[in-house]
């Protein structure tokens, strides 16, 4: 079975959970003490994962760290119909790729201001804020004309992928890190469609929607 | 006792609030404090550091530009040292006078108890609005939904709120929980005491699934960053066999972190004590109670204040 080292709080972990649990793959979570524990910076833990950071996946003795990239594998392995990562069509999964490094871009950005907020992180919160406040701005954009052409999702086609999961828990807990999302409507109707999908998990922190009309 | 009788001086440091200033705030678990490297932080809006000494012993000033964030600190060089006391796990300090000890947890001395700080969170909300929200039964069954309550079992039945030396007291408060505790194992109707013995810290008190006679205790220990922004320190004083630290923390952060957002999209971030400022229903008793408790000791810091008189 999947092992997962996993931290109830962390927004990369939870993407995790969240692919696992709308794909209804099976795993065993390993809760890392990270905080106030250090434990995924610890010496027992850099075995597993030099880097020290989590998630990190060990999927019958393959180990895999970061959390896109893990996306990516899940998506890959356990996604039967192929719609999560779009391996058959090259422009779609070009597009993913795209997403998935903007989203690096809105953790280093919202969840690093929530990572200062929350736990103190060493962080420059208005630049973190400012940052988030562009990639949001972008983004608000891009699926507002997504949405003007039938679109629902950050890449093209009728399904979501990899990179809306990627791009979801850095968006709906911006405001742990003092971002507002006032301003970004086509953004906060993304999330409710996220949060639709069947198989959707939350976090602590993401207030649930009501259930769609029928 | 950590209630004054209240000096008619302003304050020489900090907020011009004397109930205010002159309190124990806990700053920092005692165990998350690096050794000998100074941490900079805000107290109610007044620059202070912090470190433990090479002894362990907990160490407090007022921030001096010649000791950054992370540098070698030694006693003898501080030019503005701070009262500081170790207790119940956390490093408490002062700006003001507080003229007392904290305030008593009894559980603590038990041998048995599983004391521990299951997570220190910053928060965009005053200290009033945080100590509030924790006395509030009325948001379990909505924000905690499937953990501290459940949906239809809303219904808070009439409790009692009494005042005792100079602390409120809120008794037999009883709400449905699936699961209470991490030592949960099914729902049960569970009986709440809650104290505040502090302007800006309170406890509760609830039945456990392992001891059919004492209590959990958990605290809320608010440290004011300013009149807006908090770190919430959540003390757990429980009887528990089961669960390693880590589980424990695991189910106290998730809590806490449901309710972050809520205190965050609070407006305004301050206190408002005027009765008729915001609508209360009988689950808002203890909040009421605790809003009245403020005006009477007369705290104006982190609080919209009264204006209607006599309250």
């Amino acid at each position: 079975m999947i092992k997962l080292y996993d931290y109830l709080l962390s927004v990369n972990c939870y993407k995790q959970r969240l692919l696992l649990s709308i794909l209804d793959v099976p795993y065993e979570r390993v809760d890392i003490d990270f905080y106030p524990g250090w434990e995924h910076k610890g010496a027992e833990f850099r075995k597993i994962n030099p880097l020290g950071h989590i998630p990190v996946i060990d999927d019958d003795g393959y180990v895999l760290w970061d959390a896109h990239a893990i996306l990516v594998y899940l998506a890959s392995k356990y996604d039967p119909t192929g719609s999560w990562y779009p391996v058959s069509d090259p422009r779609r999964l070009g597009e993913v790729a795209s997403w998935m490094l903007f989203a690096e871009g809105t953790t280093n950005t919202a969840s690093a201001a929530r990572l200062h907020v929350s736990l103190d992180y060493d962080f420059d919160l208005e630049a973190c804020q400012a940052g988030a406040h562009r990639l949001f701005r972008v983004l608000d954009e891009h699926l507002w004309f997504q949405e003007q052409q039938g679109q629902e999702w950050v890449a093209s086609g009728e399904s979501p992928t990899v990179a809306d999961i990627a791009l979801f828990p850095d968006v709906a807990l911006s405001e742990d890190g003092g971002i507002s999302r006032l301003d970004y409507p086509a953004l906060r109707r993304w999330t409710e469609r996220v949060q639709r999908l069947p198989g959707f998990i939350d976090m602590p922190g993401i207030f649930p929607v009501a259930k769609a009309p029928a | 006792m950590t209630i004054t009788d209240g000096r008619q001086t302003e304050p020489a440091i900090g907020p011009a609030d004397p109930v205010a200033v002159d309190q124990w705030y806990a700053l920092t678990a005692l165990d998350e404090i690096p050794v000998g490297r100074a941490v900079r932080t805000k107290l109610l809006g007044v620059p202070v550091s912090y470190c433990r000494d090479h002894d362990g012993a907990p160490l407090a000033w007022l921030t001096q530009d010649s000791l950054p964030a992370g540098a070698p600190v030694d006693a003898r060089t501080l030019d503005a040292p701070l009262p500081t006391m170790a207790d119940y796990g956390y490093l408490w300090t002062t700006v003001g006078e507080p003229g007392g000890a904290l305030f008593d947890i009894p559980e603590t001395a038990e041998p048995d108890r599983r004391i521990l700080n299951a997570g220190t969170f910053g928060i965009f909300t005053s200290g009033p609005r945080a100590v509030e929200n924790f006395l509030d039964m009325g948001h379990l069954p909505f924000v905690h939904p499937g953990v501290l309550g459940q949906q239809p079992f809303t219904e808070i039945v009439d409790y009692q709120v009494e005042y005792r030396s100079s602390e409120i007291y809120a008794v037999n408060c009883l709400i449905f929980q699936p699961k209470a505790a991490a030592a949960s194992t099914s729902g049960q109707m569970v009986n709440y005491t809650f104290r505040v013995p502090h302007p800006l810290c309170a406890l509760l008190y609830k039945s456990t699934p392992e001891d059919d006679v004492r209590l959990d205790v958990i605290g809320l220990f608010v440290h004011p960053i300013d009149d807006g922004r908090v770190r919430a320190h959540l003390f757990n004083c429980l009887l528990d066999t089961v669960n390693t630290d880590g589980q424990l923390r695991r189910f106290q952060q998730g809590v806490l972190a449901q309710d972050k957002p809520i205190l965050e999209n609070q407006v305004p971030r301050q206190l408002p004590l005027d009765p008729d400022a915001e609508a209360p229903t009988r689950a808002d008793k203890t909040s009421n109670a605790y809003r009245r408790w403020l005006s009477d000791l007369g705290m104006t810091y982190g609080v919209v204040a009264s204006t209607q008189p006599g309250l």
